[in-house]
C-alpha cells in the first residue's frame, strides 16, 4: 500500500518534470506541452506500454494528461474489436466521457458562481 | 558592441534564465503530490464505495476535476500554477483549470457567447490532438491486428 | 519648431496646469503609493468587469485632473487618449463623456508621451488652447487580451512584467506655470528581432536607446544636462541593455537613469522583472515626477515612454515585436 503511493508520487512527479523541461528548455507553450503529452499517451498505448505504467504507478500514470490519450485509444480499440473501423469513432470518447463531461459541468458551474479574481 | 545582428546573443547575459533545477523540483513535488491525492481517492473509492481498481478511475478523475474547478474559482490555482509550473499543468487538474479559467474569464460576455463559446479556448488543443492521435494509432493497430 | 532630425522644441511655451494619477491596490502598496491621487481598493475598481474597471480608472483620472484647475470642461479644446485594449475602447468610451474634440492614439505603452507630445505641439502651434492627455492600462484586461485568462495556472518566466493597473491624465496649455513642457523627440519603429511576448524589456530596449541618443543629438545635449532620464517600462531586463546601448553610442546615462517599471513596485510584490503597461510611465510621471519638479527636487527630466507594438495574433504568426519610444522634456519653468 505504501509503495503504491510512493510510486504514484515518483512517476507522476517525473512526468511533470518532463513537462517542465519542455517548457523551460525547449520553450514550448503550455498548450504545446499538453498536446504533445496526449499524443505521447496515445502512442505509448499503441505499443501496449501505458497499461504497464499504470499497473506499476497507479494514479502516477492515470492522473497526468498522458492518460487521456491512453484512454481515448483504449475506448476506440474496444469498439473496434466489435464493429471494425467504425468502432474507432464509436468508442473513442467512451472511457474519457466522465472526465470531459465533468470538466464541462464543473467549469460551467464555477463560471456561473464565481468572479475572476485577477 | 551590441548591434542589430548580434542583439539576441549579446543580451543573453541580461535575461534571467529559468531556474531549471528549482522549477523541476517544484514540478516534481507538486505533480507527485497531486498524483498521491489521486491514488488516495482511488483507494477510497475502492475500499469504501465498492469500485474495482479499473472502475475507480472515473470517480477519481471526476473528483480531481471538481477540486481543481473550485480552486480555480477561489483564485488559488493560478498561484499554484506560478509556483509549480508543469507540476500543476500536466495532471488532469491542469486540464480542468484551463477549461474553468477560460469559462470564468469570459463570463462578462454572457453565458452563451462568453462562457460556453470560450470554454475550450485553451483545452481544445488537448482534445483535438488526443482524438486525432488516438484515431491514427487506433487505425494502425486495427490494421496490424487484422492483416498480420 | 523642428529641432534636429526627429525632435520638436516648443518655443511658444507649453505648461503643465494639472495632472492626476489613479491606480489599483497593488500600486498603492508600492513605494510610490502615497504619490497617487487616488487608488482603488480592489482590482475590479468597484465595477462588474475588467474592461469597465479600466474605464473607471481613466474617467477618475480625468475627473481628478479637471478638479485641480478652474478651467471648465467646455474650455478643453482637445482630449487625446489611448490604451491597450482592442480598438482603444477604454479611451473611446471615456471620450463620449467629454464634450471636446477627441484624438485617439495608439503607441502601446509609449502612449503617455505620444499624447503629451502631440498635445504640446498643438498648443505650441496655436491650434489648441487647452489639451487633456490621458492613458490607461489594467492588469487583468491586458492579461486576458494578450496572454491567458487571469485564473489560468500558467507559469510566467522571470523576464515577464506585470501590467500596471492605473490611469494618468495631464492638462496643458500656454499659460505660464511651474512646470514647462520643453520639447519632444518622436521615435522610430525599431525591431531587433525579439519575439518573446513574455520578455518585452529586451524587445523595447533598442527603441528606447535609439530615441535617447537621437534626442541628445537633436538638442545637442548630454545626459548630465538632465537630473533624471526616466524610461517607461524596460524593467530589470531592459534597463541594463539600454544603458549599455546608449553608452556605446557615446552617451552614458548610468548616473541619471531610472525606470518607472522598477520604481512602482517593491521587489517582493511578485511582479517578475517589474511593472509595464501604458499606465506605468503615466502614473509615475503624472504623480511622483511632477510633484518632485514642483518641489524643486528635480529641475529637468527626460521621460521616454516605451511601447511594444505587438498583438497576440501576429505573435502566434511567428512575427517579431516592433517597438517604439517617445521622449518628452519636462522642466521647471525657472530652470
Amino acid at each position: 500500500m505504501f509503495m503504491d503511493f510512493f510510486w504514484a508520487f515518483v512517476v507522476g512527479g517525473l512526468i511533470c518534470v518532463i513537462g517542465q523541461i519542455l517548457l523551460d528548455v525547449f520553450k514550448l507553450t503550455p498548450a504545446h506541452v499538453m498536446s504533445s503529452f496526449v499524443v505521447a499517451g496515445a502512442v505509448l498505448d499503441g505499443f501496449n506500454l501505458y497499461d504497464k505504467l499504470i499497473e506499476f504507478a497507479g494514479a502516477g500514470a492515470t492522473v497526468p494528461i498522458t492518460s487521456f490519450g491512453h484512454s481515448l485509444l483504449h475506448g476506440a480499440m474496444a469498439q473496434a474489436e466489435e464493429h471494425g473501423f467504425i468502432g474507432i469513432a464509436i468508442g473513442i470518447f467512451q472511457l474519457t466521457s466522465a472526465g470531459i463531461a465533468s470538466a464541462i459541468l464543473f467549469g460551467f458551474l464555477v463560471a456561473l458562481i464565481f468572479k475572476p479574481k485577477g | 558592441m551590441i548591434t542589430k545582428e548580434n542583439y539576441a546573443k549579446e543580451i543573453k547575459k541580461y535575461q534571467p534564465k529559468p531556474k531549471l533545477f528549482k522549477n523541476c523540483l517544484k514540478a516534481f513535488i507538486v505533480g507527485g503530490l497531486i498524483c498521491v491525492v489521486g491514488q488516495a481517492l482511488s483507494v477510497m473509492y475502492i475500499e469504501l464505495f465498492g469500485f474495482t481498481e479499473k472502475s475507480a478511475g472515473n470517480p477519481t478523475v471526476t473528483t480531481l476535476i471538481l477540486i481543481s474547478a473550485l480552486l480555480t474559482g477561489f483564485g488559488v490555482y493560478d498561484r499554484l500554477g506560478q509556483f509549480a509550473g508543469a507540476g500543476s499543468a500536466v495532471p488532469v487538474t491542469g486540464f480542468a483549470n484551463s477549461i474553468t479559467s477560460a469559462a470564468l474569464e469570459h463570463k462578462s460576455e454572457g453565458i452563451v457567447l462568453g462562457v460556453a463559446t470560450n470554454m475550450f479556448k485553451l483545452a481544445g488543443s488537448v482534445i483535438v490532438f488526443g482524438t486525432i492521435s488516438a484515431y491514427l494509432v487506433g487505425m494502425i493497430r486495427y490494421l496490424v491486428q487484422q492483416f498480420l | 519648431m523642428k529641432t534636429g532630425k526627429q525632435s520638436w522644441m516648443y518655443n511658444q511655451g507649453v505648461f503643465v496646469q494639472a495632472s492626476a494619477a489613479v491606480t489599483g491596490p497593488k500600486e498603492y502598496q508600492g513605494p510610490l503609493g502615497q504619490t497617487f491621487d487616488y487608488s482603488y481598493e480592489n482590482l475590479h475598481c468597484d465595477e462588474k468587469n475588467w474592461e469597465s474597471a479600466e474605464r473607471a480608472l481613466l474617467k477618475k483620472s480625468v475627473d481628478i485632473c479637471m478638479s485641480k484647475t478652474n478651467i471648465r470642461e467646455d474650455a478643453i479644446d482637445l482630449f487625446i487618449s489611448g490604451d491597450l485594449l482592442n480598438q482603444n475602447v477604454s479611451s473611446n468610451y471615456v471620450a463620449r463623456e467629454i464634450p471636446s474634440s477627441f484624438l485617439c492614439v495608439f503607441g502601446a505603452c509609449s502612449t503617455s508621451m505620444e499624447g503629451l507630445a502631440i498635445g504640446a505641439s498643438l498648443i505650441d502651434s496655436g491650434n489648441c488652447k487647452n489639451v487633456l492627455a490621458s492613458t490607461s492600462s489594467h492588469y487583468s484586461t491586458a492579461e486576458r487580451q494578450f496572454r491567458y485568462p487571469t485564473e489560468y495556472g500558467g507559469q510566467k518566466p522571470d523576464t515577464a512584467t506585470s501590467t500596471v493597473t492605473g490611469a494618468g491624465t495631464i492638462l496643458i496649455n500656454g499659460e505660464a506655470s511651474d512646470i514647462q513642457v520643453e520639447g519632444a523627440t518622436i521615435g522610430k519603429v525599431i525591431d531587433y528581432g525579439m519575439s518573446d511576448p513574455l520578455d518585452m524589456g529586451s524587445a523595447m530596449a533598442p527603441a528606447a536607446a535609439d530615441t535617447i541618443v537621437q534626442h541628445m543629438k537633436d538638442f545637442g545635449r548630454k545626459p548630465e544636462d538632465y537630473d533624471l532620464i526616466l524610461t517607461g517600462d524596460l524593467s530589470s531586463v531592459g534597463t541594463p541593455i539600454v544603458k549599455k546601448m546608449t553608452e556605446q553610442s557615446g552617451y552614458d546615462i548610468e548616473g541619471v537613469h531610472r525606470d518607472c517599471g522598477l520604481m512602482i513596485y517593491h521587489s517582493n510584490q511578485q511582479v517578475f522583472s517589474g511593472g509595464s503597461g501604458c499606465a506605468c510611465s503615466a502614473v509615475v510621471t503624472y504623480g511622483y515626477i511632477l510633484q518632485q519638479l514642483k518641489k524643486n527636487n528635480l529641475k529637468k527630466v527626460l521621460i521616454i515612454a516605451t511601447g511594444a507594438l505587438l498583438s497576440p495574433t501576429v505573435v502566434q504568426q511567428k512575427e517579431t515585436i516592433p517597438c517604439i519610444a517617445h521622449a518628452v522634456v519636462l522642466k521647471r519653468a525657472d530652470a
